[in-house]
This record gives structure tokens, C-alpha cells and sequence, in this order.
């Protein structure tokens, strides 16, 4: 949490959110914040929204002709829906990480350094080539793929592609990322790495993910925010949510009672 | 409190049997407690004994009930309300045991007491004692419903079993003082209130457990019956 000044500003904050896909509302009125140094987990049945209102925040759901959003989402206080807002530089500074680990038919250097490249982050190949093997360090997965950068991404476990996909996001120097499902495909030893990784990436960055694991949620965030039928029911400490969660839906869900 | 089950139901299922090895350890020690002090004022060695005897079964039924929790916790991984209840039947067991083990204590030293009414505080004990069962037995109702009113109303009735306790207390140092050919007697009488006294101090301890498990906050202190024995400590 930002503790410069005393009106603490947060990394990101959405107010009164809405979105739709042509007439159907699919987030209403979410006001939520999230700050770097803490990874927010967001929980929920499936189809609540949790992914739309991930999209939002990156303006992901620009890609989606039908979606529409209203109220503001405000990054260090700029309204990133603002007409002046690159969209591109807005997702450098957001990164995603999807549920499928999705890498480029590329080699593993080319996944990392097509983001710096195209950002120009790097005026040389050295400086290049120090950017993608410091990025896949952070990502944990250096040791297993230096002697082996020329080898396409594609080629990886599915575990190491996720790994890539998180150092392909992390390489454009980002200040949030959001992570959509991203151990939902890898088996408990890859999880468990991601899990670590988030873990040790949570200093740097604001961390927003989404989950259906609750074991998942309550190990690797700090905040947790329960989304059903596109409303945000409640969001607090994680261990006050999975100890003593304040709303009778939320417990219900988070305890298996859910319908 | 949601009432309606879980959508895996083996979780209820698992949940009910935990619930059942309580209220029988529950049923078992307090029975101990009342055949102790029954076979003390009738110096009922034989029944004394089995007191000791049974004192295995409960143990063995805490065993289960740990058994037991340890698995839900790892195979079900509950949350909330669900947590709270099996973190506080996992205690709850613990502590009925010790409770249990008090009442062999009663028993364990009946053999030593053989006084035919000629001590008279001993006709006092059987009256705390009642006090003492009650306590056990409704602080075990309210985790059985979960109600967290009647664990208060449990812990309100602590002050009444340490009164008893410190006036015992008093009368049986009194009596020592007067007839010295008894102290080793009383010594063990003195023991005996003590351990009803801790028996009221459980029971309280739990009804702090069912009202936490049942509510997600712990009881105020003012409602805790936080009582301190000021004599004999
Ligand atoms: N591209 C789209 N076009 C139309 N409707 C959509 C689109 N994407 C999502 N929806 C609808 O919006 C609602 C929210 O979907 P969303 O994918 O955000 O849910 P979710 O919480 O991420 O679910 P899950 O846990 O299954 O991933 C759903 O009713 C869904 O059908
Ligand atoms: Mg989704």
C-alpha cells in the first residue's frame, strides 16, 4: 500500500462499473480498488463477471465489439477510459496472463522480447537479450530454458509456457498484473511454482487474480472480493473471508452451499 | 446461520458423526461426574473403580474425534462457519477429556476419604457438583445447536460453582483448624471442590469456543464470567 502521502492513492480504483454485452448487464456497479504490494484474489461462481471485470481493467473488453463500460477506472488517478489513454501503453502497464497459457509460435526469446522490443524498452540486442534473461529469472524459469532460447515457446510443459507467459508480461516492466484462471490447466508441482512465484512477484507489482480454487485464493492473496450475478457481494482481508466472511451469500459460495 | 446442506453431502454426512462423538464424550463425562461424587458420598469403591476404568473410553472417543476433524480439515478443506465448527469440535474434545479426567481424579481419591458423614462440608460438595454437570451438559446443548445465547448464559454460571468453591474452601480450612486429626482428609476434599471448580472453568472455556464457532467473534469479556478464584489459587 502507498504510504507517501497521507491520502493513500490507489494503484488502481474502479467505481460504479458497469458493463454490457449489447443489452445484457454483465457487471453492476462495482467499485473496488487494488494496490501494488498486494495480490487480490477474485472469487466467484461461474459466469458472475469475474473475467469482464478483469477485462476492464486493461480495456481488454475493447476487443469485444458488443461490450460496453461505464463509471471510471482510475490507474495512479488517470481514468484510462480518457480519450488520450494509449490503449497499448495502458497494457504494457497492466499485463494479463490468460488461463490457457497462450505463448507465440516463436522461439522462447522472441516471446519475451517482442513486448520491449515493440515498446522500446531496449536499444541494442545486450540490452535486449540482459531484459529477457532478467524477466525470465523473476518468472522462475531461467534455469530450465537458458540453453535453450531458440527453441519455440510452443514447446514447453505447460507449467514453464505459463512461466513464459508470466515473464512475457512482466518483461514490459509492468505496475499490475492480471491473471485470469492461470493454474487452472497445470498440475499441482506447476501450481504450486506459479503459486511461489506470485508470491515472490506481489512486492513488486499489483496482483489481481482470478480463481475458482478457494485453497488457491486463501494461499496466495491478501484481499479477496466475491463477485455473483455481476455484483460485488463483499471484499476484505482474504483470512476475514475465509474465516468469518460478513455476508451470508459469500459463505455460502465459499463453503459449498452454494445453490 | 444458513440451515440448508452442502452440495456434497458425504461433508454433512462427515460433520454429523463429528458432532455425535462430542455429545457421546459429552454424555460419558458427565455421568463420570455424577457416579464420582455419588460413590464418594457413599464410599462406593466399586463404582469408583469403573470410574477409573471408563476413563479409557472417553480417551479412546477423543481420539476419534481428532481422527476424525484432521480428515475433514485435509479431505473437505472447510471454510468459514464450517472451519470454525470443526476447529471447535477438534477443542471441545480436548477439553471434555480433561474435564473427564477430573472426574477420575474424584473417583481416584474416594478410596482415601472414609468419613460417614462425620465430615460435614461433604454434604455441600454433592450441590456444586450439580452445578458443575449442568454447566457441561448445557454448554454441550449449545454447540449442539450452535447457539451462542445459551454458551453466554453457561459462562454467567461460572460465578455461582467459584462461590461455592471459596466458601468451601473457607469452611474446610476452618474444620482442619478444628479437628487436625482430619487435615488428610479434607486435604482431599479440598481437592475434590477444586476440581468441580475446574470442571465449571471448562465448561466455560467451551461455551467461549461454541459462541466464537458460532458467531466469528469471541464473547466480550464482561460476558465471560472471567471470575477469579480468590482463595485457595
Ligand atoms: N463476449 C461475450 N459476449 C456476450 N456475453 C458474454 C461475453 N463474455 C461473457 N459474457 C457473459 O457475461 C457474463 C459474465 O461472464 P464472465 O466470463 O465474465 O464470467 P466469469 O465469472 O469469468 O465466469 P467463469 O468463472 O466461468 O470464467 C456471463 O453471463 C457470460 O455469458
Ligand atoms: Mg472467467
Amino acid at each position: 500500500m502507498n504510504v507517501q502521502s497521507p491520502i493513500a492513492q490507489h494503484k488502481i480504483s474502479a467505481r460504479h462499473v458497469n458493463v454490457f454485452y449489447g443489452d445484457k448487464q454483465a457487471i453492476r456497479d462495482v467499485s473496488i480498488d487494488f494496490d501494488r504490494d498486494v495480490v487480490t484474489a477474485l472469487i466467484g461462481p461461474s459466469g458472475c463477471g469475474k473475467s469482464t471485470f478483469l477485462r476492464t481493467l486493461n480495456r481488454m473488453n475493447d476487443t469485444i465489439p458488443s461490450a460496453r463500460v461505464e463509471g471510471e477506472i482510475d490507474l495512479d488517478g488517470e481514468d484510462i477510459y480518457a480519450p488520450e489513454m494509449d490503449v497499448v501503453q495502458l497494457r504494457a502497464r497492466v499485463g494479463m496472463v490468460f488461463q490457457k497459457p497462450n505463448p507465440f509460435p516463436k522461439s522462447i526469446f522472441e516471446n519475451v522480447a517482442y513486448g520491449p522490443r515493440i515498446h522500446g524498452l531496449a536499444s541494442n540486442h545486450a540490452q535486449l537479450a540482459d531484459i529477457v534473461e532478467r524477466s525470465l529469472k523473476r518468472a522462475g524459469l531461467w534455469d530450465e530454458v537458458k540453453d535453450r532460447l531458440s527453441d519455440s515457446g510452443t514447446a514447453l510443459s505447460g507449467g514453464q509456457q505459463q512461466r513464459l507467459c508470466i515473464a512475457r508480461a512482466i518483461a514490459v516492466d509492468p505496475e499490475v498484473i492480471l491473471m485470469d484462471e492461470p493454474c487452472s490447466a497445470l498440475d499441482p508441482i506447476a501450481t504450486a511454482k506459479i503459486e511461489e512465484l506470485i508470491h515472490e512477484l506481489k512486492g513488486r507489482y499489483a496482483i489481481v487474480i482470478v480463481t475458482h480454487n478457494m485453497q488457491q485464493a486463501a494461499r496466495v492473496s491478501q484481499r479477496t472480493a466475491f463477485f455473483h450475478l455481476g455484483a460485488l457481494v463483499e471484499s476484505g482481508s482474504t483470512s476475514d473471508i475465509f474465516t468469518n466472511p460478513r455476508q451470508e451469500r459469500t459463505k455460502d459460495y465459499i463453503t459449498g452451499r452454494y445453490g | 446461520m444458513t440451515t440448508y446442506e452442502h452440495t456434497i453431502k458425504v461433508f454433512d454426512d462427515e460433520i454429523g458423526q463429528l458432532r455425535g462423538l462430542i455429545a457421546q464424550m459429552g454424555g460419558l463425562a458427565e455421568q463420570a461426574i455424577d457416579d464420582a461424587i455419588e460413590a464418594l458420598k457413599h464410599h462406593d469403591l466399586e463404582t469408583a473403580a469403573e470410574i477409573v476404568r471408563n476413563d479409557k473410553k472417553i480417551d479412546q472417543l477423543e481420539v476419534q474425534a481428532e481422527e476424525l476433524a484432521v480428515r475433514i480439515i485435509a479431505l473437505r478443506a472447510p471454510l468459514a462457519d464450517d472451519l470454525r465448527d470443526v476447529v471447535a469440535a477438534l477443542k471441545i474434545a480436548g477439553v471434555i477429556e480433561r474435564i473427564a479426567d477430573y472426574a477420575k481424579n474424584i473417583a481416584k481419591r474416594t478410596p482415601l476419604i472414609d468419613s460417614h458423614g462425620q465430615i460435614e462440608p461433604l454434604s455441600v460438595l454433592p450441590a456444586m457438583a450439580t452445578l458443575a454437570i449442568e454447566m457441561v451438559h448445557d454448554v454441550l446443548d449449545a454447540f449442539a445447536a450452535r447457539d451462542p445465547e445459551a454458551a453466554q448464559q453457561v459462562c454467567a454460571r461460572d460465578r455461582a460453582v467459584d462461590d461455592f468453591y471459596n466458601s468451601l474452601f473457607r469452611v474446610l480450612v476452618t474444620h482442619m483448624m478444628e479437628n487436625p486429626a482430619t487435615i488428610g482428609q479434607v486435604t482431599h476434599l479440598l481437592f475434590i471442590a477444586k476440581n468441580l471448580e475446574r470442571i465449571g472453568d471448562h465448561a466455560t472455556n467451551i461455551a467461549e469456543m461454541v459462541y466464537f464457532a458460532a458467531t466469528g467473534t469471541h464473547m466480550a469479556e464482561r460476558d465471560r464470567g472471567a471470575f477469579v478464584t480468590r482463595q485457595g489459587e
